[in-house]
């Protein structure tokens, strides 16, 4: 009977919401995508048929064969090996973006939501301002005039994600505000700082991870999207969005280039978008 | 309702402000002087002396800023660098054909989107409902620019059925308009109608578990009834509002659209401006979509008063 008590009290939060994860299908198999597209990308050295870049006049547009099992480029590259390269582009942005995101808009939403008056009228009018611009309109914006590079365009999707982020914590900080803890916390005279820190943001930060992996596929797409339009990854550097930009010339002739890149956005999108679902249902068992 | 059209008014005047506030500002991120910057590649040296004393560069930040706004508030939105005409005139001169797109992308994402999520709900943990979720995760999941580029390669290029690219005006020749249109605005629906879907499942679901659906189904009404005429009346009010929000990303996704289909409107007006370092006329697009956005979810807001009745009370 003792041993009984003592399993049911080892059952944490965390390694609930972990069961509960572990059981929903779709959230397993994002999962395993993401970590099987990680591991290309750290990989991608040793596991590369070929040099992603360089060119072979002989292979021009080459068809899908055993030597070039995703086929060959324009100008005679391996697609596979721009593929498996291209895997590094777009992780590192969804990654950095969304962290550069939550670097700005987790500690202002908490400012936000925690001081309210004017500290927050102010950043909430900042946060609507950002949020009447298109997500990618103001991507492409920014990294025009800051100029076409993948750490740019990194830079333009982690600011322009901002304000959602900015939005979540101070909502998700004014509910917290409001419990029973905090005004515990408060009557023992914890300084602000740390009833923020220590007792507010722990229990905010399931909502915030959801989101998190939500906006690295939204980061992923707007990576893609901005390559595709010539303003991230440059050439001959390999990204799936630059990939598809040139696949468009060529898509009566060599259909393959469009195929795969296009594939392999679409499968790291869904398995962010999946694992995202699932984290949902796993921390917040409430959500349907 | 003129009270709650005042309140809403007063707080979108603040938020265009700041709005301006950041376009103005994307100008200061450029590199160097933005004289040099804005006069493009050329950098004619009388180019770059006018447009000195044209945006005022010689004065502190907030004058400039003053000089711009004034100049935005009586619609003068600068002038496009490359082809020597005011920005307004450009964006004006494009919107019809984006316009197009975007109306026919909405009727699409409406009828497959309220359609899936209606369905879905009613049908909910069928076979149905999964394949009404997969296909919002595909909408949501797809990047518009390869499901254009795969529907060109499937129905150009295979059955030759449709054009691939290009823009023909309705006035001119209304057949081949709507054959032009009707891929991208498929693609450009798509993921809209995947955002529709899921507002639309989970609102119905909640509607369809409520006192008076079940006090309809009590009464004896047809299925068909209930959920047509009691249960989705209800579900699409908040439909209204999340999907004015979905908007403002459509006109990001006629970016994209646009440039696959190669359609000569608002959002290839942006990119070609980008590429041309045409500055004023990225920030002209940027200010006039924002203005765009703020204005539908003020509509949407007053529609959502509007149609329901407890928000009036």
């Amino acid at each position: 009977m003792a041993a009984v008590v003592y399993q049911q009290i080892e059952v944490t939060p965390r390694r609930r919401a972990w069961r509960r994860l572990l059981r929903r299908g779709g959230a397993m198999f994002g999962l395993g995508v993401v970590l099987f597209f990680v591991l290309l990308a750290l990989l991608a050295p040793w596991i590369a048929p070929y040099d992603p870049v360089a060119t072979s006049w002989s292979a021009v547009r080459q068809a899908p064969s055993a030597a070039y099992l995703f086929g060959a480029d324009e100008l005679g590259r391996d697609v596979l090996s721009r593929i498996i390269w291209g895997t590094r582009a777009s992780i590192l942005a969804g990654v950095v973006s969304v962290s550069i995101s939550m670097a700005l808009g987790v500690p202002i939403g908490m400012l936000a939501g925690y001081l309210g008056r004017w500290v927050d009228a102010l950043i909430s009018r900042i946060t609507d301002a950002m949020l009447a611009c298109p997500f990618l309109i103001l991507a492409i914006a920014l990294a025009a005039f800051l100029g076409p590079s993948l750490t740019n365009a990194m830079i333009a999707i982690g600011i322009s994600a901002t304000p959602i982020f900015i939005r979540l914590t101070r909502a998700q900080v004014l509910a917290a505000k409001a419990e029973d803890y905090v005004e515990a916390a408060r009557a023992l005279g914890n300084p602000h700082w740390r009833i923020a820190l220590r007792h507010i943001f722990p229990n905010i930060v399931a909502p915030l991870i959801v989101q998190a992996t939500l906006a690295i596929a939204a980061a992923v797409i707007a990576e893609a999207s901005l390559s595709f339009l010539g303003l991230g990854q440059q050439p001959p550097a390999p990204s799936w969005g630059s990939m598809l930009n040139t696949a468009r010339n060529y898509v009566d002739q060599a259909p393959w280039m469009a195929i795969w890149p296009g594939v392999s956005i679409f499968l790291l999108v869904l398995s962010f978008n999946l694992l995202g679902d699932g984290l949902r249902d796993a921390l917040d068992p409430r959500h349907k | 309702m003129l009270n709650y059209l005042l309140q809403r008014l007063a707080l979108i005047v603040p938020t265009l402000f700041f709005v301006s506030v950041l376009i103005f500002g994307l100008q200061q991120l450029l590199p160097g002087d933005p004289a040099i910057a804005l006069a493009g590649e050329d950098r004619d040296p009388n180019v770059v002396a006018f447009l000195r004393a044209k945006f005022h560069l010689d004065e502190p930040l907030p004058v400039r800023y003053w000089y711009w706004l004034s100049g935005v508030l009586h619609g003068d939105l600068g002038d496009s660098v490359r082809i020597q005409k005011p920005v307004t005139e450009l964006i004006l001169e494009k919107l019809p054909v984006t316009i197009q797109l975007a109306a026919m992308a909405i009727v699409i994402a409406l009828v497959i989107g309220i359609t899936a999520g209606v369905i879905s709900a009613v049908k909910k943990d069928t076979w149905w409902d999964y394949g009404a979720n997969v296909f919002a995760l595909w909408g949501l999941s797809t990047p518009n620019f390869w499901l254009g580029i795969l529907l060109i390669l499937f129905f150009a290029v295979q059955l030759g059925w449709l054009p691939a690219s290009g823009y023909v005006s309705p006035f001119e020749d209304l057949k081949a308009n709507l054959a032009a249109m009707i891929m991208p605005a498929f693609v450009l629906g798509n993921a809209f109608a995947a955002v529709l879907m899921r507002h639309t499942r989970s609102a119905m679901l909640q509607v369809l578990s409520s006192d008076y659906v079940r006090t309809a189904r009590a009464k004896g009404l047809d299925e068909r009834v209930v959920v047509l005429k009691h249960a989705l009346r209800n579900a699409l009010i908040p439909v209204i509002t999340l999907g004015a929000l979905g908007l403002g990303e459509l006109l990001g996704g006629a970016v994209l659209t646009e440039q696959v289909f190669t359609i000569p409107g608002f959002g290839k007006l942006i990119v070609d401006a980008v590429f041309n370092r045409d500055y004023s006329v990225v920030q002209g697009v940027v200010l006039f979509t924002a203005t765009v956005y703020i204005t539908l979810n003020l509509l949407a807001d007053l529609a959502y008063y509007f149609v329901n009745p407890r928000m009036r009370h």
